[in-house]
C-alpha cells in the first residue's frame, strides 16, 4: 500500500495521458492512433506527451479517415495488437459506425468468443460552448444501446485515470467518452470539480461500478459525466433548505451498475436522473424504468433533466436555455414536492 | 477562357470583402476572451476557422456561378458563401447567434445555409460533396439548368464520402465540380503525412473524370480551370475535380498556436499573399490606380461594416425559440 503523500491534481486530460502512457510502457502492443494524437497531444489533451516518449510507430497521426482506422484498430486487436482510437468529436461517429457497431461490437460473439477485440476508442463528447449541433452531442444512449461495447464516461481525474487504465486491460472494446467541459483545457472553460487528487502508481477503476459521490436521504441524483457535476452542484443548494440528496455518479453505462442506483432510490424514495444527451430514449428513461421495473416504492414520480429533442443550437441563448443545469434539478425536485403534497 | 476586366475586377473586390470580413470577425471573436482565451465568451463564441489567403479559390469559381447553380461548403465557409453572395446581413446575424441570422442563431458559422443563392456547408469533413452529388442529379432528372460545386479541403480527399461520391458522379455524369482547397494542413497534420499522392488531382482518374491542378494560389488561374470544368458540366459531359494549392494564413481554427508549421512558413505564406499581388497585376495590366484602389477597398469596407452593425444590433432569439423548425 502506497502512503498518501501530497496531493497531486490533474486535469482529465493529463489523468488520461498518463494512464495510457503507463499502460504503454509495460505493454508494447498498446499503441495510439487518431487525428491531431500525435506531436500535437490531441486538439483535447489527452494524448500530450506520449509521442515525445513513444515515437510514431506507436502514436500515429491519421488521415481524416475515420471507416479506414477504425476499421483498422478491429484488425489490430484482432491481430494481437491493443489499439487506442481516437473519434475527435464522438459526433463524428457517422462518418465510421460500421466498424464500431457492427465489427468491433459484434466480432468477439460472432467468433464464439474466439477473436476478443480488445480496442479503446476515446471520444470527446458534450456541449456548452456554442459549437453546435454536429460538435456537442454526448450520444450516450447511442452506443450504451448497441450490444458488444462497454461504455464509460469519467466526471473527474481520477475516474479518467483508473476507467482508461482498466479499459486498456480490458479484452473487449471500451468507449471511453470525456466530456469537453470537464477536460480541464481552459479554452473550453473548466469545471474545477474534475481536477482532483490522482495517484501516481498505476490503478484500475473498475468497468460497470457506479459511484456514491455524495451520500444523502431524501433524493437520489443519478448522472454520469457533466450530469454528475449538475447534481452535485443542485444538492449543496438543497441542502441549505435542508434537504439531503445523494448524487451517483455512474462512470459507465455499459455495463450498467443499476444495483447501486436501486440501493440508493430504495434508500430516498425519490429520483431525479441528469442526463446531456437527449431525453428520449435515453440514459434517463433506462434508469428509470430499471428503478420501475423493481417495483421499488417511490415518493413522487421520477424525474428527467436531459437535452430536449432538438438538434444542438448554436446561440448561446438557445444553447444554454436547452442545456441540464443545477437550477433545472432543484426545480424537479420542486416539482416532485408539490407532487407530494396534493 | 481569361477573365474580363470586369471580372477581375469582381474577383478582387470580392477578395477585398472577404478578407476584410475575416480580420474584423478575427478581432471581434477575441473581444470577452482575453485574458483567459474561452471559447464559449464574448459575442461570436465558438469554434471559428477563418479563410484568410483561400480567396482565390472562392471567387475564381463563383466567378462562373449564378444564383441558381448550388454550392456546398465546409468548416471555412466565409470566403465561399460570400463570393456565392450569400446574404452578408444575415450571415454575420447568424455568425452573432442573432435573431435576424440565416437560421435565426440555430447553425452559427459552420452552419452556414442560404436557400436563396443555394448554398449550405457542413463541419463534418466531406459532408458537403454528397449533397452537391444530389443536387446536381436533382438538376439533371428535372433536366434543369445549373451546377453543383462541392469545395473541400485536401485533408477531405482521404474521407470515405469522397471517393463515393467521385464515383457516383461519374458513372451518372452529373452536373458536379470538385473543388479542393488545398492548404497544406488538415489541423496539425501536413497532407504529406496523410496522404499517399503528391496531387489529388491525380485521383480523377480512377474515376474516369479530368483531373486538373492550379499553383500558386492564382485567381486568374483558378478562373480559367474552374471555367472549364464548369462549362463541361454545363454541357452535360459530367464531372471535374479541380485541386487548388492555397493558403491558411489563419490558424485552424482561433485559438491555434499553430506550433506544428515549419520554422519560417508563416512568413513565406504572407510574401505570396494574393490580394496585394492581384492589385499589382491589376494596377500592371489594367490601368487600376492608387485611387481606384482606395476607393474600393473604402467600398468593401463599408459593406462589411454594415453587416457588423446589422449584427451587433441584431437581438438574440427567444431562448424557447430552439424548440421551433426541427420540423417543418
Ligand atoms: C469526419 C470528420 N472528422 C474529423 C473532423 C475534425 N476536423 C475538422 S477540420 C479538420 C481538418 C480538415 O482539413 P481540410 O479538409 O484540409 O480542411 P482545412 O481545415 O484545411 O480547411 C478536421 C480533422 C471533422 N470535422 N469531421
Ligand atoms: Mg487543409
Amino acid at each position: 500500500m502506497t502512503v498518501a503523500t501530497k496531493e497531486r491534481k490533474l486535469t482529465i486530460a493529463r489523468a488520461m495521458a498518463e494512464a495510457i502512457a503507463q499502460e504503454m510502457r509495460i505493454d508494447e502492443k498498446v499503441f495510439v492512433m487518431g487525428e491531431d494524437v500525435g506531436p500535437l497531444g490531441g486538439v483535447f489533451g489527452n494524448t500530450r506527451g506520449l509521442h515525445e516518449e513513444f515515437g510514431s510507430v506507436r502514436v500515429r497521426d491519421t488521415p481524416i479517415s475515420e471507416t479506414a482506422f477504425m476499421g483498422a484498430a478491429v484488425g489490430a486487436a484482432s491481430d494481437g495488437m491493443r489499439p487506442i482510437v481516437e473519434l475527435m468529436f464522438v459526433d463524428f461517429f457517422g462518418v465510421c459506425f460500421d466498424a464500431i457497431y457492427n465489427l468491433m461490437a459484434k466480432n468477439t460473439y460472432f467468433s464464439g468468443g474466439e477473436t476478443p477485440v480488445p480496442v479503446v476508442l476515446m471520444t470527446s463528447t458534450g456541449g456548452g460552448y456554442s459549437d453546435a449541433g454536429q460538435h456537442s452531442q454526448c450520444l450516450h444512449a447511442t452506443f450504451a444501446h448497441l450490444p458488444g461495447m462497454k461504455v464509460v464516461a469519467p466526471s473527474n481525474a481520477y475516474d479518467a485515470k483508473g476507467l482508461m487504465t482498466a479499459a486498456i486491460r480490458d479484452n473487449n472494446p471500451v468507449i471511453f467518452m470525456f466530456h469537453k467541459a470537464l477536460q480541464g483545457m481552459g479554452w473550453l472553460g473548466t469545471e474545477k470539480d474534475a481536477i482532483v487528487h490522482v495517484p501516481e502508481e498505476a490503478y484500475e477503476v473498475p468497468i460497470g461500478k457506479a459511484a456514491v459521490v455524495r451520500e444523502g436521504s431524501d433524493v437520489t441524483i443519478v448522472g454520469i459525466t457533466s450530469g454528475v457535476h449538475h447534481g452535485l452542484k443542485a444538492a449543496r443548494v438543497l441542502a441549505e433548505r435542508g434537504i439531503s440528496a445523494e448524487v451517483v455518479d455512474l462512470r459507465s453505462l455499459v455495463p450498467l451498475d443499476r444495483e447501486t442506483v436501486l440501493a440508493s432510490v430504495r434508500k430516498t424514495g425519490r429520483l431525479i436522473v441528469v442526463d446531456e444527451d437527449y431525453q428520449s430514449y435515453g440514459m434517463s428513461a433506462e434508469i428509470i424504468s430499471s428503478v420501475a421495473e423493481q417495483g421499488v416504492a417511490l415518493k413522487a414520480a421520477p424525474q428527467r433533466v436531459a437535452y430536449p429533442d432538438i438538434p444542438i443550437p448554436f446561440t448561446p441563448v438557445m444553447e444554454q436555455w436547452a442545456l441540464p443545469s443545477p437550477e433545472k434539478i432543484i426545480a424537479a425536485f420542486e416539482k416532485m414536492q408539490k407532487m407530494e403534497t396534493r | 477562357m481569361k477573365p474580363s476586366k470586369e471580372q477581375q475586377l469582381w474577383m478582387y473586390e470580392h477578395m477585398l470583402i472577404s478578407r476584410y470580413f475575416e480580420e474584423s470577425i478575427e478581432t471581434i471573436y477575441m473581444e470577452g476572451k482575453t485574458p483567459a482565451f474561452n471559447m464559449a465568451k464574448g459575442p461570436i463564441p465558438g469554434e471559428m476557422h477563418l479563410s484568410n489567403g483561400q480567396e482565390p479559390c472562392a471567387v475564381g469559381v463563383c466567378a462562373h456561378l449564378n444564383a441558381s447553380d448550388i454550392v456546398t461548403s465546409t468548416h471555412r465557409p466565409h470566403h465561399v458563401a460570400i463570393a456565392k453572395g450569400v446574404d452578408l446581413d444575415r450571415m454575420t446575424a447568424e455568425i452573432f447567434g442573432k435573431k435576424t441570422g440565416l437560421s435565426g442563431g440555430r447553425g452559427g458559422h459552420m452552419h452556414i445555409f442560404d436557400a436563396a443563392v443555394n448554398f449550405s456547408c457542413s463541419g463534418i469533413i466531406a459532408q458537403g460533396m454528397g449533397p452537391a452529388v444530389g443536387a446536381a442529379l436533382s438538376r439533371q432528372m428535372q433536366q434543369k439548368d445549373g451546377v453543383a460545386v462541392a469545395f473541400l479541403g485536401e485533408g477531405a480527399a482521404n474521407q470515405g464520402a469522397f471517393h463515393e461520391t467521385l464515383n457516383l458522379a461519374a458513372v451518372w455524369k452529373l452536373p458536379v465540380v470538385f473543388v479542393i482547397e488545398d492548404n497544406a494542413w488538415g489541423i496539425s497534420v501536413s497532407k504529406s503525412a496523410s496522404t499517399a499522392i503528391e496531387r489529388n488531382d491525380q485521383r480523377a482518374a480512377a474515376y474516369g473524370m479530368p483531373g486538373h491542378f492550379v499553383p500558386g494560389n492564382d485567381p486568374l488561374a483558378v478562373f480559367e480551370v474552374a471555367g472549364e470544368a464548369i462549362e463541361r458540366a454545363r454541357r452535360g459531359e459530367g464531372p471535374s475535380l479541380i485541386e487548388i494549392e492555397t493558403y491558411r494564413l489563419a490558424g485552424h481554427f482561433m485559438g491555434d498556436a499553430e506550433g506544428y508549421r515549419p520554422e519560417g512558413e508563416k512568413d513565406a505564406l504572407f510574401a505570396k499573399d494574393p490580394i496585394p499581388k492581384m492589385r499589382a497585376q491589376l494596377q500592371a495590366q489594367h490601368g487600376w490606380t492608387d485611387s481606384d484602389d482606395a476607393a474600393l477597398v473604402t467600398r468593401c469596407h463599408a459593406r462589411v461594416d454594415t453587416a457588423i452593425a446589422f449584427a451587433r444590433d441584431s437581438a438574440f432569439p427567444a431562448p424557447e425559440e430552439a424548440m421551433e423548425k426541427v420540423f417543418v
